[in-house]
């Protein structure tokens, strides 16, 4: 196992190299430029001395070369530098990989988007799972029923209504409908500047994570609902459960134990395939709520042709799926003894 | 105990303790904080870093020039004493140099004092080559910047400006203190983060957390010059999301005071305005939504030689064509349909400010498409077989690009059915504003290039002086090849005549003088139908209807009175 996990790494660190060239390939050769959206009064010589000072005049391959140096050395010496304050080299004159819009560490940008993102798209995902695993369980243990028929219905609102419709929806519902000083009104615009430091703003916090979550929990519950339901509904046909029932185990016992435990196997991987997701964030819901996540970090770097942000971001997405990957592979071989890596 | 009970018991306190410091007399901060919402975020607060609006706005809060424009487009000092004329003795005769005299006892928001030497820091910040200035062209045909003596300083000009109030006027090229930017000039400018972020300035609010395209939080300056202002004691400038969702916030739920550029379907902003918790403003800076003809051959199979001077357009070169193609326009139908109340009907290129408006082209407004089809029977263009009018051989099809973006989608629809009515065929194109606006010289879609027969959008220009503006349509402002494609004539307009007022105007200090010949320009390029100004384009923004004093700026930041905004009783 530990060989198995082992050999997958090291495969990952040339596929990652060659992602990261193609992403930078993709973002050259896009028809795009940093001076685009700036003002028609700014006159093209001051553009052209502006892409000069983004470093947009060297050559491809030095660009790539200078943004690996930047991401793959500079950027880990000072991560060691501020987390344990070793200095190794020149710790102040470093170059570290710089946003062209807000001329300041993509790294620190995505740090300081973080914490909305996991405690948003996170949370709507937890709460997906903890909706979605029992309407599963029990939709397929009464297949056909009034409540597997709800559920199938719901589930397909859910998967097939964007994110950008129920989220205004919910706005004009809850916070245009109701009346302000109503209990039930809720902020349409996320305040990420919120600390949590009492019950009240903790109240305002959930107040504030309340429809966000609900619109993507809704959309995660959606899907794997289904995954689930199919599941459960393989292993209820199976024969162990038969001799299960036959050696007169507790209905319960037999659902619970036996079923759900091997049904969750397929749904475990799902769930894991799906967490780089999470740091993806939810561009448009966050966008609809103003989250401004990394999701929104993302969509205004490729606007204003940020591309070391955009290269950035999108590198460390490619890291998470690959990462997760294995790591799905790593627990189907825990969950499920018929599989061993050797 | 339950939230709603926590949450105004809070609001509760907030309340008394504001109104115990009302109820002495207007002290600094007595009403509490105000919300502002862009739905483009800021990125940075260094005007000379960014070009983006959102930005140098933000920035105006905190930095300060030393003159700004006020509503009216008339300059209104800030860090310095007065605006310098001829007549007060601030500008030199031959007008090659501007003397500014700073205001006495100014501090910066650290509590250190300004001085000359701050405006002389800045311009040179801004003039380093390697910086990478985004404003730069505000320092133009600068031979020096000198400090005389604390509060004084003189800019000399390489040669006699009429116009000398480019640089350090106006929201996109605000003081910077010395001391804090000291170690960022040059190729150090964008390695600044914290600098850049927080801005030390004399503007009524100071910087407490500033979070990149995503939301700042400022509080009053305690040294800011006005006693009792700004009325706020925090503002919050939230970015993100999109206009739409930026005037219901404003105008729905009352969650933000001040919504900026709300560029929304007229009839959606109304019905948000009619539950009555804010306020629709708009205002009309020299914005134009103009098709541009072009007078040269696009035809690929020129090669090098495509939409250059050398090739005269097929048909675009007779005047009754474009002429006719202007006439079959209904301008207000267009209005009504992009703009509403955020747009005019403009039969000028140069609609704003009003002493530069030409009267002498009224006859725009009314769509006559029997007219049109009158003067191209007239000029030979006979109408063949498919409908479609042609003269020697030369069919009247034209290919019309713009950028993306809904409205004007709407419009070129609209443009080519009436264009159909007199007889000309139109083939329709929009390419991503981030290609059509960009410089990409690899990319044949760049406005410059303009490879087409006809392309629309919108342009303006920073202040209040047109004079750089209409030098666009001079001949040397011609993109061709041999300047990589550089240069804001897209029609490649040409006439001696035309470069001949451009230069006189550069020469002429007197503003009646100056709008006689703006005018003259503006009615030039107006009676060849080179341009054909379609729409003139407000700015629109929501206030909260409990907020008070919001003056809209078309000239400079929306924000630039900020410190006179307080909240209604």
């Amino acid at each position: 196992m530990l060989n198995f996990t082992l050999r997958r790494l090291m495969f990952t660190i040339p596929t990652l190299l060659l992602i990261s060239f193609i992403i930078f390939l993709i973002l050259d050769l896009a028809p795009n430029d940093p001076t685009g959206n700036l003002p028609l009064t700014i006159p093209p010589e001051v553009r052209e001395k502006i892409r000069a000072s983004l470093g947009l005049d060297a050559p491809m391959y030095i660009r790539y070369l200078l943004w690996c140096q930047q991401f793959f050395i500079n950027e880990p010496l000072n991560l060691f530098n501020e987390w344990f304050g070793w200095c190794i080299g020149d710790c102040e004159g470093r170059l570290r990989v710089t946003s062209w819009a807000t001329r300041s560490p993509v790294v620190d940008l995505i740090a300081e988007r973080m914490p909305q993102t996991l405690w948003v798209v996170g949370m709507s995902y937890l709460v997906g799972i903890l909706i979605a695993v029992p309407i599963g369980v029990i939709s397929a243990y009464k297949q056909y029923s009034w409540f597997d028929q709800a559920g199938t219905f719901i589930s397909m609102i859910g998967f097939s209504v964007p994110t950008f419709f129920t989220g205004v929806l919910l706005i004009v519902i809850f916070s245009v409908w109701m009346p302000n000083d109503s209990f039930f009104w809720l902020p349409s615009i996320y305040d990420t500047t919120l600390e949590v430091v009492d019950w009240s703003s903790f109240g305002q916090q959930v107040r504030q994570m309340i429809m966000p979550v609900m619109v993507l929990g809704l959309y995660n519950a959606a899907q794997i609902s289904r995954f689930m339901r199919a599941s459960m509904l393989d292993n209820l046909s199976q024969d162990y459960v038969r001799t299960a029932r036959a050696k007169g185990l507790k209905e319960k016992t037999v659902l619970l134990v036996h079923v759900l435990r091997n049904s969750m196997i397929p749904v475990v991987t799902v769930i894991a395939l799906g967490i780089p997701q999470i740091f993806g964030g939810a561009i448009i819901t966050e966008q609809i709520f103003k989250v401004n996540g990394l999701g929104q970090l993302l969509i205004i770097g490729i606007q204003g042709a940020d591309i070391p942000l955009v290269q950035t971001l999108t590198f460390l997405f490619a890291v998470l799926i690959v990462l997760f990957n294995l790591v799905a592979d790593v627990l189907y071989g825990l969950l499920d003894p018929r599989i061993r890596y050797e | 105990m339950n939230f709603k009970h926590l949450i105004a018991a809070t609001l509760g306190a907030g309340l008394m303790a504001s109104t115990a410091i009302a109820g002495g007399h207007a002290a600094q901060g007595r009403d509490g904080n105000v919300s502002i919402i862009y739905w483009q975020a800021a990125s940075i607060l260094n005007p000379y870093l960014s070009g983006g609006t959102k930005d140098i706005d933000a920035a105006s809060l905190v930095i300060e020039p030393l003159a700004r424009y006020d509503e009216n487009g008339s300059m209104v000092p800030m860090i310095a004493a007065e605006i310098p004329t001829v007549a007060n003795g601030g500008v030199s005769e031959d007008l090659t140099a501007i003397t500014w005299t700073l205001k006495e006892g100014l501090l910066w928001s650290d509590g250190t004092d300004v001085t000359a030497n701050d405006v002389v820091f800045t311009a040179n910040y801004c003039m380093d080559e390697s910086g990478g200035c985004q404003q730069l062209a505000k320092f133009a045909d600068i031979e020096s910047v000198e400090a005389l003596d604390d509060l004084t300083v003189r800019i000399t000009f390489t040669k006699p400006k009429p116009f000398p109030y480019g640089p350090l006027v106006g929201s996109t090229t605000p003081v910077l203190q010395a001391a804090q930017f000291a170690n960022c000039t040059g190729e150090a400018a964008p390695t600044c983060t914290e600098e850049n972020f927080n801005p030390i300035g004399t503007g009524p609010f100071v910087v407490t957390e500033f979070r990149a395209n995503d939301t700042i939080t400022m509080a009053a300056n305690t040294n800011y010059r006005e006693a009792g202002k700004p009325a706020f004691a925090t503002l919050t400038f939230k970015g993100g999301g999109d206009a739409a969702s930026a005037a219901r916030s404003v105008l729905e739920t009352g969650e933000f005071d001040y919504a900026w550029n709300l560029q929304i379907a007229p009839e959606i902003l109304a019905d948000m305005e009619a539950k009555g918790m804010g306020t629709v403003v708009s205002g009309f800076g020299p914005l134009v939504e103009r098709l541009m003809i072009n007078l040269t051959d696009p035809s690929p199979d020129l090669g090098e030689a495509r939409s250059t001077v050398a090739n005269p357009h097929p048909f675009m070169s007779d005047i009754a064509v474009r002429q006719a193609l202007s006439m079959a326009i209904d301008r207000p139908l267009l209005v009504e349909v992009g703009y509403g109340k955020a747009g005019n009907v403009t039969c000028n290129v140069l609609p704003s400010p009003a002493i530069y408006n030409s009267p002498n082209n009224a006859g725009c407004e009314v769509q006559d498409i029997a007219g049109a089809n009158a003067l191209l029977d007239e000029a030979g263009w006979v109408r063949g077989a498919d409908g479609i009018r042609a003269k020697d051989g030369v069919r009247l099809s034209i290919l019309y690009q713009t950028s993306t973006n809904a409205v004007r989608q709407d419009f070129q629809a609209l443009i080519k059915q009436w264009w159909a009515e007199i007889g000309v065929e139109t083939e329709l194109k929009n390419i991503d504003a981030a290609v059509f606006f960009g410089g990409d010289q690899s990319s044949p879609d760049t406005f410059q290039k303009l490879f087409a027969d006809v392309e629309m959008y919108a342009n303006t220009f920073d202040g209040t002086d047109p004079e750089a503006y209409m030098g666009n349509w001079a001949c040397s402002e011609i993109p061709s090849p041999d300047n990589a494609w550089l240069g804001g004539n897209m029609p490649r307009f040409c006439d001696p005549a035309y470069d001949a007022l451009v230069a006189e105007m550069s020469g002429t200090a007197d503003i009646e003088e100056r709008a006689r010949l703006a005018i003259a320009m503006n009615d030039m390029l107006m009676q060849t139908y080179t341009i054909i100004p379609l729409v003139h384009r407000g700015n629109v923004s929501a206030r909260a209807n409990t907020l008070e004093g919001v003056k809209l700026n078309v000239w400079d930041s929306q924000l630039w009175n900020v410190a006179d905004w307080s909240r209604a009783e």
